[in-house]
């Protein structure tokens, strides 16, 4: 067997076994009730909050909650499966498994971005039947999603990467890393409407680039032009897994 | 102690050490399991008995020294070396969400068992496990000693050429602990499995492996064969006697023989010796002068656990230079 069949072999290997662990995490994590609560409901009482007595016209809101759900549902998952395998004291076995760390967070990563996909299909049917909203270009709208739940999967595994068996430190990270990113990420008002401070911290966060990209794809204007939405989702998503997975090698090095 | 590994070898660890702080748990630990070989491994409570097999299936990074399993440096190929390995850590679990059968497919998918097979090895075990008609029920519907049996079909079902096993019968019930022991035993016959197993249980490593090695802060202090082991610690051998219904003064029947620790029993005494023959006769004897009706004398070679507390620093016995390697 050449050099070359030998590593093809190998990476097949791997994304079997991440394949293997994302379906494990789908079938014992989704369903979790932090994930439903931080997941699902709270952004949508979140969004309504929000909300409430404004006029805010149905394709702002739309692209809103669906950028947002994207990114709570997204981001739900990830930072709680190590420390939940950790304290079930299941991560051990997976670890010395023949599956390499490259392996564990791309399937958990995997899992949490087709979760997040999944469940933003919620607001945005809701979205058509009561609002009318409807994808007007598919390409950027399916780039916003993709990308956005790649860029927020990952940021969820980054999150996850403190060596912790205590889920609720987690989440308490996760909300302080989440929140905030919200309000300077044009979800609730779009980047130009928002103020110049706004306007300057927004390109920190990838949750501008995707509620950009998802609002274009729902015949809303953009702030980004859509390539640079593009790099920039696919750019985090890449910076934030390279990040992730060298804060969890060095948390599995320190036992 | 300097102890060469051996080229070959299923599991070769030379100068392992894990720091931790300015902590050595495990230091500079050299030593090598043979193909086909259950090794014992033995120590007090954090002597570093679960720290060096992290350090062997690769879960911690060693701070200095290597590990090769079948010759594959973990370092350099972590996955390929685990390919080869099944694992039951001390502190793990199954997944309390997923199905017996999920469980067990889970560990089979992650080492690449083929569909076909993973199905029919993975029936098998169960069934060898007395777990076959519980595959539904979830994970945290089972008793700690299913659970450990569950724990064992995950490691067994991609039938790996060595097993780790990290106290594998600790806290459970006698069944299940015989019933580990005799499939451990019989799959090293059947398939020469190689055995790693790590245990406070030192009855069970005496009966179970072909040799053991003792960890004592952090370091290897001996390796060899059980009985090799216990040859080497000749003053615990014993003379051990049981009188019939009376109380006996031990100072009485004992003044002026040399006989450097007594053990009180409810109805007798162990005497330790390096010369039993002669103190039993003498015991004998005295015994019999005073009118006292032995209802058992023996004496006995020095049990595992004699050479243990000898050799860790929690013995009783006073410690000497037994560092050992034989066999």
């Amino acid at each position: 067997m050449s050099a070359a069949d030998r590593t093809w072999a190998r990476i097949t290997k791997q994304a079997h076994a991440a394949y293997v662990i994302a379906k494990k995490d789908a079938v014992i994590y989704y369903l979790k009730p932090p994930v439903v609560s931080f997941g699902i409901i709270f952004p949508f009482f979140f969004y309504l909050a929000f909300a409430a007595g404004r006029n805010v016209p149905a394709q702002n809101m739309v692209p809103g909650v669906v950028a947002m759900a994207l990114f709570f549902t997204a981001s739900a998952v990830g930072p709680l499966i190590t420390p939940w395998e950790r304290q079930a004291r299941t991560y051990e076995r997976l670890v010395t498994s023949p599956a390499s760390l490259w392996a564990i967070i791309i399937g958990d990563a995997a899992a949490s971005a087709l979760f997040g996909i999944a469940l933003s299909l919620i607001p945005l049917t809701l979205g058509y039947a009561l609002a009318g909203s409807v994808i007007v270009q598919p390409l950027n709208f399916c780039c916003g999603i993709v990308l956005g739940a790649l860029a927020f999967s990952a940021l969820g595994i980054l999150i996850a990467s403190r060596a912790t068996d205590t889920p609720s430190e987690i989440m308490m990270l996760a909300n302080l890393v989440r929140l905030p990113m919200i309000f300077i990420s044009g979800v609730f008002v779009p980047l130009s409407g928002m103020p110049e401070w706004g306007r300057r911290v927004a390109p920190l966060s990838p949750l501008s680039y995707a509620a950009d990209l998802i609002r274009i794809g729902m015949g809303g204007t953009g702030y980004f032009p859509p390539w640079l939405d593009v790099s920039a989702l696919a750019a985090f998503a890449c910076a934030l897994m390279l990040f992730a997975h060298r804060l969890h090698r060095r948390a599995q090095r320190a036992g | 102690m300097e102890v060469e590994t051996e080229p070959g070898a299923a599991i070769e660890a030379e100068g392992l050490t894990r720091y931790y702080g300015e902590r050595p748990a495990v230091d500079h630990v050299t030593f090598s399991v043979r193909r086909g070989e259950i090794f014992g491994f033995l120590g007090p409570n954090g002597a570093g008995k679960s720290t060096t097999t992290r350090l062997l299936t690769g879960f911690l990074a060693p701070s200095e020294g290597s590990v090769r399993l079948a010759g594959i440096d973990m370092a350099k190929d972590p996955t390929a070396a685990r390919e080869l390995i099944g694992i039951v850590p001390e502190e793990a679990n199954v997944y309390a969400d997923l199905t017996v059968w999920q469980n067990v497919m889970l560990m089979a998918e992650l080492h690449h068992v083929g569909r076909g097979r993973r199905t029919d090895r993975g029936a098998e075990l169960l069934d060898l496990f007395g777990l076959g008609d519980r595959r539904r029920q979830k994970g945290r519907e089972l008793s700690k000693g299913l659970r450990q049996r569950l724990m064992l079909c995950g490691a067994l079902v991609s039938d790996p050429d060595i097993l780790f096993l990290d106290e594998p019968t600790s806290g459970l019930d006698v069944a299940s602990a015989h019933m580990i022991r005799d499939i451990v035993v019989r799959l090293n016959r059947q398939r020469a499995m190689t055995v790693f197993i790590t245990t406070h249980n030192i009855e069970e490593a005496g009966n179970l492996c072909h040799r053991v090695g003792i960890i004592d802060r952090g370091r290897l202090v001996a390796i060899d064969t059980p009985q090799h082991l216990r040859s080497t610690v000749e003053s615990r051998r014993s003379v051990e006697v049981r009188f019939e219904g009376a109380t006996v003064l031990l100072g009485d029947l004992l003044d002026g023989l040399a006989a450097p620790e007594v053990v009180p029993l409810a109805d007798g005494f162990r005497v330790y010796t390096a010369q039993p023959g002669p103190l039993a006769q003498e015991i004998a004897t005295r015994a019999s002068a005073r009118g006292l009706h032995l209802a058992m004398l023996s004496t006995q070679a020095p049990s595992l656990e004699d050479v243990f507390l000898h050799i860790t620093s929690q013995g009783l016995a006073p410690r000497e230079e037994v560092a050992y390697v034989g066999g």
